[in-house]
């Protein structure tokens, strides 16, 4: 029996984890959203609000769940599971600390490559099924956008691995024990971040939802609990992509005093307020700026980063 | 300036008409009659050919004459179709009327001579049933296309319970329905290239980016706009319609919704227009209040639009920082005028109430609160790498182009023309007021949006000028025709007490006569263009809004740009659809 649960244990922990993080993220959002932006953000329901995330779940779990009579109806359920289920997986890989991972593989970070890349497929097919033009050009930029900045994400990596000689998580953040990755995969790291917030789709880089032109982007005609997991799966995302910035940047879980665990959500929680920052400060490029930024400065850029750091390595 | 007469008999004498006719106005504006044939002479002459030509149509309207009395040194006509143009090179208006016989003229189109009069014609079409020859798509407007007769016609109803009850049939909903139903040929789009098929794309009246119930039909090849037409009337209230039913004073509240962001700028240009028929001079208190509640005013609309054309580029908090700034203002609004957006204060003669006690204070702590919050703004939005990445360079056009377009306001000073009506042709006190006029040279978003917020310092300044040196006396004249009559005597003096009584119980009899009168406004030049019968109502109100004008401009800016572009151009020239609609 034992056998049996054993390996089900850290399943349970990270994804429960996980959900709940989400959760959590809306409300933190909100509140530091509202503290830079000089108002008081959701307070009323719980202690400082904090209960708020269950009055918007029940509310969206209540709400009809519609489908529009003029969308395909099967590609439209299915691009929101699509982003649930490919965000999820990534975290099966992902350590939180070094006893609790699910799955410790040592083609670790290309996995989560992989499955970041399948998030393209629920924005596209998303605005393809709903058969509405809003949600059309939605998915078409997020499509465009999601391809370019996974290859700069991906070359962006590459300083780090030569430097651990591994895809391992757990190896790359045992390396770090000495120093953070941070600093002398300086270049690397900004890349990253820049390509991060390109992956999960936000201000800056929200191009595909654009509120102010495109009104919700791919997810407009979505309601309920479909839209809800497009939400949720954007939180899933943003805590991915900062849980990742911290394994391969920051030491992981590495600090003194503290248990594992508790650094790593620190410094995760930490990498999310800034995501939360740019959106609370950057207004929006327009949308050929940003594919020229893409592929006219990122691109060069980490090549060059993957030149030096290999040139230092070998040399 | 030279005066009125001179110049209607120099330009009479230019056209070589016999025909033509000077008509005296109390508001000093030169006024020409000239007849239909001779219509598009004239309009030739006065657009492209005379010396320092009229170059700007600011409007174009029509009065129906059927039931007016006092029409002595007037051709006969059933209706008047009156252009309202103005010189730059001059600083001069002119009227130019032309009368119409019959129940539906047709009359030539200008849109020839002046791009401007497009929309203008559509309009006077869709109230009065005047047609116009050649015109290149004369359709309704502000009604729905389906809408039964013409709004400011005598004729037409001005109350739902004028007419009978709506009762519509099954039919009569398939065929609005089916009025809805967009085809690109009739808004004359094609829907195809050589190489590719367009993308028809309904922006509004319900989105987010559009300020209001704006629709815009945008026709694109992949993310370029092809063309885009504005499909306005969404907002149409029939404020003029409605002006011919209120009393002189009871139409005060009506304007303020006109442009329902600047408040008592819209009071502003009503009251001077009807002080100018009634010949009330008024004192200098209530004058520098004016001003300095104006300003006010100008403030807080332009930190409406600033927010919101940030939230537009796609900033999220400055719009919340700007609103909160707003709720200032209106705090001291609330203190002095009683309401806060529209606090409906400006009076016939003066204004409603004297200042309360402690104004000066609050005023100067705001004064002195706003100036850092600039300096904080410009750093978060102008000064911002991606925010000018997204306006400079974008929906820009020349100082010409403006000029003949009809644009006023801030949006014609940011492409170099340093021109103020509170500058040029001071009204209501402003010439003894120092300010700077900014200006900028590109023409583009980014220029129209610094030129607002240096306005905002300026306007700064001229509150703190109105605090320091506000004046003693009445806040509002003592005539006879000023509403509501002041009342300290009328216990005392039966003369004193049956004016009273009649002035607030019908409204003041304002004399026959026609006036004219515009303002440097927030948004542009808002002009109120009133003709009384001599009855406690007016004949005809015409309301000459920015807006409108701007609005027309956007499918000439907007072309080959992106669809995020038209945000950022819609978001940059600072229109209320209500100010576009009326």
């Amino acid at each position: 029996m034992s056998a049996l649960l054993g390996p089900l244990i850290p399943v349970v922990v990270v994804l429960g984890l996980m959900l709940t993080m989400a959760a959590f993220l809306i409300w933190y959002e909100r509140r530091l959203l509202a503290l830079w932006q000089d108002r008081y953000g959701p307070n009323r329901v719980g202690p400082f609000g904090l209960l708020q995330i269950v009055a918007d779940m029940i509310k969206i779990f209540f709400k009809e769940d519609w489908i529009p009579p003029f969308a395909d109806r099967f590609v439209f359920v299915l691009a929101p599971m699509a982003i649930m289920i490919a965000v999820l997986m990534s975290f099966v890989v992902l350590p939180l600390s070094p006893d609790i991972v699910v799955v410790d593989s040592n083609i670790g970070l290309l996995f989560i490559l992989a499955m970041s890349s399948m998030t393209v497929y629920a924005s596209v097919l998303g605005g393809w099924a709903s058969n509405n033009k809003y949600a059309l050009l939605g998915g078409l930029r997020s499509a465009a956008q999601m391809v370019s900045y996974e290859v700069f994400m991906g070359i962006s990596l590459m300083g780090v691995i030569v430097l651990t000689g591994s895809f391992r998580l757990i190896d790359i953040v045992e390396a770090q024990s000495g120093l953070w990755n941070c600093v002398p995969q300086f270049f690397g790291l900004l890349i990253f971040a820049v390509a991060g917030v390109a992956e999960s789709k936000r201000i800056p880089f929200d191009m595909p939802e654009a509120e102010a032109e495109l009104v919700a982007g791919y997810h407009t005609e979505y309601s309920g609990m479909k839209f809800g997991m497009f939400f949720v799966g954007e939180y899933l995302g943003v805590t991915l992509i900062s849980a990742l910035t911290v394994i391969l940047y920051f030491g992981g879980w590495k600090g003194p005093w503290l248990p594992p665990i508790v650094w790593f959500f620190i410094k995760t929680f930490a990498v999310i307020a800034v995501f939360i920052l740019l959106r609370a400060s950057l207004p929006r490029p327009r949308f050929d700026q940003l594919m020229d930024y893409g592929w006219k400065v990122l691109l060069p850029f980490a090549l060059l980063n993957v030149l030096v750091t290999g040139a230092v390595v070998l040399l | 300036m030279t005066s009125a007469p001179e110049v209607a008999l120099e330009i009479v004498e230019q056209l070589r008409e016999s025909s033509a006719s000077v008509q005296s106005t109390i508001d000093e504006i030169p006024t020409i009659w000239v007849p239909l044939d001779r219509l598009a002479t004239a309009a030739d002459h006065l657009c492209r050919r005379a010396t320092q030509p009229f170059s700007t149509l600011l409007d174009l309207t029509a009065i129906d004459e059927r039931e007016r009395i006092h029409r002595e040194d007037q051709p006969a006509a059933d209706f008047t179709l009156v252009y309202h143009l103005f010189s730059y090179e001059r600083n001069q208006h002119l009227r130019l009327k032309v009368p119409l016989l019959g129940e539906y003229p047709s009359v030539p189109t200008t849109t020839g001579l002046w791009t401007a009069a497009n929309w203008y014609e559509r309009e006077v079409f869709d109230m009065f049933g005047i047609t116009f020859d050649d015109h290149p798509e004369l359709r309704r407007i502000l009604m729905p296309p389906t809408w039964k007769g013409h709004p400011l016609r005598k004729e037409h109803p001005a109350r739902a319970t004028e007419i009978g009850l709506y009762e519509p049939t099954e039919a009569d909903h398939d065929k609005e329905q089916e009025a809805l139903r967009f085809n690109p040929e009739d808004w004359g789009m094609e829907r195809q290239a050589e190489n590719s098929d367009f993308l028809f794309l309904n922006l509004g009246p319900q989105h987010p980016g559009t300020h209001g119930v704006l629709r815009m039909a945008l026709q694109l090849d992949g993310e370029l706009i092809v063309d885009a037409i504005p499909d306005i009337g969404y907002h149409h209230r029939g404020a003029e319609k409605m002006a011919e039913r209120q009393t002189w004073h009871t139409y005060i509240p009506y304007t303020d919704r006109i442009d329902y962001l600047s408040g008592v700028q819209n009071n502003f240009p009503y009251v001077l227009a009807v002080e100018k028929l009634a010949g009330i001079e008024v004192p200098d208190r209530a004058k520098t209040i004016r001003i300095m509640m104006a300003e006010l005013f100008r403030i807080a609309s332009h930190l409406v639009w600033y927010g919101t054309f940030a939230q537009d580029i796609g900033a999220l908090s400055p719009v919340f920082f700007m609103f909160v700034d707003r709720e200032r203002i209106f705090d001291i609004v609330e203190a002095i005028c009683g309401g806060r957006m529209h606090p409906s204060w400006f009076r016939i003669g003066g204004v409603a109430h004297d200042l309360p006690h402690g104004w000066d204070r609050l005023m100067r702590s705001f004064l002195d609160y706003l100036p850092a919050r600039l300096v904080e703004y410009d750093k978060v939005v102008m000064q911002n790498r991606i925010f000018r990445a997204r306006t400079e360079g974008v929906g820009g056009y020349t100082r010409d182009q403006a000029i003949r377009w009809g644009i006023t306001g801030p949006n014609l000073r940011a492409c170099g023309v340093e021109w103020d009506f509170r500058r040029q042709q001071p009204y209501g006190g402003y010439e003894d007021f120092d300010f700077d006029v900014p200006t900028a040279r590109e023409g583009d978003c980014y220029a129209r949006a610094l030129v607002r917020i240096e306005e905002i310092r300026q306007s700064l300044r001229i509150i703190r000028q109105c605090i320091d040196r506000m004046p003693e006396g009445p806040y509002k004249a003592d005539h006879s025709l000023a509403t509501p009559p002041p009342k300290a005597a009328t216990m005392k003096d039966i003369e004193t007490l049956i004016h009273h009584f009649v002035n607030v119980s019908w409204g003041p009899v304002i004399p026959h006569g026609e006036a004219f009168q515009g303002i440097e406004a927030p948004k542009g030049f808002t002009a109120y263009y009133l003709v009384s019968d001599g009855s406690t109502g007016s004949y005809r109100t015409r309301i000459r809004a920015p807006s409108f004008a701007h609005m027309q401009t956007v499918p000439w800016i907007s072309r080959g740009v992106f669809v995020a572009d038209l945000l950022a151009i819609l978001g940059s020239i600072d229109f209320v659809l209500a100010d576009v609609d009326r």
